[in-house]
């Protein structure tokens, strides 16, 4: 275990954490953003350069925006007055603790798991579009449907709703 | 420890502080970003297990991470703009007030 690894697993491990703590709603955001460049940082140590370039562009670059924009649109830029945490918070961080007590042991004490590293596996781009395309290329065409039908469904639920609701109220004043 | 065993501890203390702020923040953005960082644990889980197992070349859990993160972008799309319609609609996103199915 590199002390490369180590650090970039701690700044994760803190970007999240101060995303899920923060007050002001864009610090949040802005710390989920170091989250997920250091999760790009572990991808990229553990041979999965594609991946860790795919994490980027897709977190780092298009949900950040998009959750920046939520923000916006939703005028919750500064911090509220109230408390930002609902009224059973206890009981949530008690069942967080168990969850991780519980993973914990698991990794610690399992004995499936590999003793022994195997040696680094070659993962390109072009073996990656190798297996996309031949034998991975039903799910590939399922998830581009997938994809489609959620941008529409997006789109759909988020359009405005007042066009048809002034359209018949002119109509009831005519 | 072995290298897998801490991705694998990594990952599960992401796992808990998403849950954690998932379930504890009031604010529907922020528990949005906590499934996020979940969604993002278990990727982690994934590419580790898929460097440190027996047959890394037939590259599943690596190509199985591509669609997970498909999948994370669609539900992430669809939320915000649930989050949107909810706002334009009850002028709120405190998910301690938005408690009616009933329009």
């Amino acid at each position: 275990m590199s002390p490369f690894f180590v650090i970039t697993g701690i700044v994760t491990l803190l970007g999240a954490a101060f995303a899920m703590s923060l007050r002001n709603l864009v610090h949040c955001a802005l710390a989920m953003a170091v989250a997920f460049s250091g999760i790009a940082a572990l991808y990229l140590q553990l041979d999965a350069q594609f991946v860790g370039f795919a994490e980027i562009l897709v977190y780092v670059g298009a949900i950040a925006i998009l959750i920046v924009f939520a923000i916006l649109l939703t005028r919750s830029g500064e911090a509220p007055e109230k408390s930002v945490l609902t009224s059973g918070w206890m009981a949530g961080i008690a069942v967080s603790a168990m969850v991780f007590t519980m993973l914990g042991w698991a990794v610690l004490n399992s004995s499936a798991i590999p003793k022994e590293t195997s040696p680094a596996p070659v993962a390109t781009v072009r073996n990656v579009g190798d297996a996309l395309m031949t034998r991975f290329v039903l799910p590939l065409e399922i998830i581009g449907l997938v994809l489609t039908a959620a941008m529409i469904g997006a789109v759909i639920i988020a359009l405005k709703e007042d066009s048809q609701k002034s359209k018949s109220e002119d109509g009831g004043q005519q | 420890m072995t290298p897998l065993q801490a991705c694998l501890l990594i990952s599960a203390l992401l796992f808990a502080i998403g849950f954690a702020g998932a379930v504890t923040r009031r604010h529907a953005i922020l528990v949005l970003i906590g499934i996020e960082l979940m969604l993002n644990a278990a990727n982690l889980n994934l590419i580790a297990f898929w460097r440190f197992g027996p047959h890394p070349e037939a590259l599943t859990g690596f190509i199985f991470v591509l669609f997970s993160m498909a999948m994370a972008g669609a539900e992430a799309a669809v939320g915000l703009a649930l989050i949107i319609a909810i706002y334009r609609h009850k002028k709120t996103s405190n998910l301690d007030e938005v408690k009616e199915l009933k329009g």
